[in-house]
């Protein structure tokens, strides 16, 4: 084990649990690392975050030139403040669910050989990058508060009347598993580059079903309407069977009420099934990736 | 002037020689690279079912707004394709001092910064957007008479010049801070703007966004004035649009390349 920093000796007691008190140390540790990078570059933090809300100006501009040449109330039950408020929902869905960089640093790793490390310290290499990212959530959330804050003032008139505390509470699970799942698809994805070499496009050709499939782009309630050739069965249903929409459109639908009951309870659940089905996926794919792996660089 | 172009030629065709070195990367690239404009063509296509038109009584309904869709795809092909790659790796030259080494060749910085990396696999977004134009075209209620196709690419040629001079602008910002990584997110969030016919922008908040747009930074003027000119009626009052886009485009290039030269002026190396 390295004796360079107390880091890989915190981590290792981390994981194999055997000092939990050690454990809870690196945790802070990491935490204060992380702020404290992210402070550095503060202000350019704060502009990028309130630049990111400035697709949603357009958005809010296009929909309501929509809404002005209809003579419809609503759009597959979402008036224009529903919309509007939709897309603010969902960026901060994406805020939990969005994992920048990881796909890319697992296949990087793998390429270039630094994942070793993590095969010969007690480490376990999954459980170290999660822990990374819920402190980069924590300090990304605590200095994003400002400029989500803004934007949320400035358009309050568009969003809904608080929820009750049910709703609230399911709206929090489905973020805490929407963080979650997109972390151990985006490993899974990642952990691919056991067996390619080069796996950038795949990443391109995910983030691309990923942006469309999520709610993204637009309430996915939108594609009720539209037949796949299944009977009775619509593009919006398909699209409800498969994990994407749980990282940017079912919070946002949980929050403006259009998923409630018997439906949000089912819901809630089959989301929580994705999460343990990508834990499995992810871990067969290390265990399976590391037996047939062979180390490349010095 | 014909030494620059042969250099660019140079510059392309080793482009397309490393390009084709590495056919399959490119073939993937152009299908991702179609893929996300296939994509928003859905979307647009969505908000179809449930609006005859883009805002009321603007024209912009199904056909002329695709025809407005494939004018942007065409403009920001050529400027994706020619000038983005190139403004891409001008932060790191700045930030690890090989921008020293442009600077001390016997050619124009400007042009080796901008114009020294072409990619080819961009180009396919414009050939979509030119079939989409053809699609477009024949479903106008009017069809656009001659004079419109005459003034067409010469109207696409000053949204490339003004989306050039933008490129140029940011990447004097970047010499001037020494870094700036968000070069390229700046710049997918202001041609944001420039996405949608410019009537959407009403009221009180959007019409002064339409002003800013329009006269500052005139990112309105790229797509919506060429775009107008086919899919809408030629009347008098439109040339005033399009003599307003010549001059902007000129205007711009003008301001860029003296704010580029005052950036430059200022620069200090960054290597030993």
């Amino acid at each position: 084990m390295s004796q360079a920093g107390a880091t890989g000796e915190d981590v290792a007691g981390l994981f194999v649990a055997r000092r939990p008190l050690a454990g809870l140390r690196t945790w802070f540790t990491m935490l204060a690392i992380c702020i404290e990078e992210r402070l550095v570059y503060r202000g350019d933090f704060i502009v990028g975050t309130l630049m990111r809300f400035l697709p949603i100006v357009t958005q809010i501009f296009l929909w309501t030139a929509v809404f002005a040449a209809t003579s419809r109330p609503d759009i597959a039950g979402y008036s224009r403040n529903d919309i509007v408020a939709y897309y603010l929902l969902t960026m901060v869905t994406r805020a939990f669910s969005s994992m920048p960089g990881l796909s890319g640093g697992i296949a990087r790793s793998i390429r270039d050989g630094s994942v070793k490390k993590y095969l010969v310290q007690p480490v376990d290499y999954v459980s170290f990058l999660l822990a990374a990212r819920v402190a980069h959530k924590l300090v990304y959330y605590l200095v994003a508060l400002l400029p989500f804050g803004l934007v949320f003032f400035l358009c309050r008139s568009y969003l809904p009347p608080v929820p009750d505390v049910a709703t609230i509470l399911a709206f929090l699970a489905s973020l805490v598993m929407s963080f979650l799942l997109g972390f151990f698809m985006e490993a899974a994805l990642g952990m691919l580059g056991f067996w390619f070499l080069e796996v950038s496009s795949l990443m391109f050709a995910y983030m691309l079903v990923q942006y469309l499939l999520s709610g993204h782009m637009f309430p996915l309630d939108m594609l009720a309407g539209i037949p796949t050739g299944l009977p009775n069965v619509s593009l919006a249903e398909v699209v409800r069977w498969l994990p994407f929409h749980y990282t940017a459109y079912f919070p946002a639908a949980v929050w403006l009420g259009k998923i409630r009951g018997p439906e949000l309870t089912a819901s809630l659940v089959a989301e929580a099934v994705w999460v343990v089905v990508m834990i499995v996926v992810c871990r067969l794919a290390w265990w399976r990736g590391t037996r047939r792996w062979s180390a490349f660089g010095g | 002037m014909s030494r620059y172009l042969s250099i660019l030629w140079t510059f392309a065709r080793a482009c397309l020689v490393r390009d084709m070195t590495f056919r399959a990367n490119f073939v993937l690239e152009c299908v991702t690279s179609l893929g996300w404009m296939a994509m928003n063509l859905a979307f647009y296509l969505l908000v179809f079912q449930f609006t005859p038109e883009i805002g009321a009584g603007t024209g912009w309904s199904k056909a002329p707004f695709f025809a407005f869709v494939a004018t942007g795809m065409i403009i920001n092909s050529v400027v994706q394709a020619l000038f983005m790659p190139s403004a891409e790796e001008l932060t790191e030259l700045v930030r690890t001092g090989g921008l020293d080494a442009v600077l001390v060749r016997p050619l124009d910085a400007q042009f080796l910064l901008s114009m020294h990396r072409v990619d080819f696999s961009s180009l396919a977004n414009g050939f979509v957007g030119i079939g989409l134009l053809a699609w477009a075209v024949p479903r106008l209620d009017q069809p656009p008479p001659p004079i419109a196709w005459a003034v067409y690419p010469m109207l696409i040629l000053c949204g490339v010049a003004i989306l050039y001079g933008l490129i140029i602008m940011l990447a004097a910002a970047t010499i001037l801070m020494g870094r700036n990584q968000s070069l390229y997110d700046f710049w997918f969030y202001i041609t944001n703007f420039s996405r949608y016919p410019a009537e959407i922008y009403a009221g009180p908040w959007g019409g002064p966004l339409r002003a800013a747009c329009t006269f500052v930074i005139p990112i309105l003027l790229v797509v919506n004035v060429p775009a107008r000119v086919i899919a809408q009626p030629l009347t008098g009052q439109a040339w005033w649009p399009v003599s307003g886009t010549i001059l902007a485009a000129l205007a711009t290039l003008v301001i860029s390349r003296r704010v580029f030269q005052s950036a430059l002026a200022k620069y200090r190396s960054a290597s030993s």
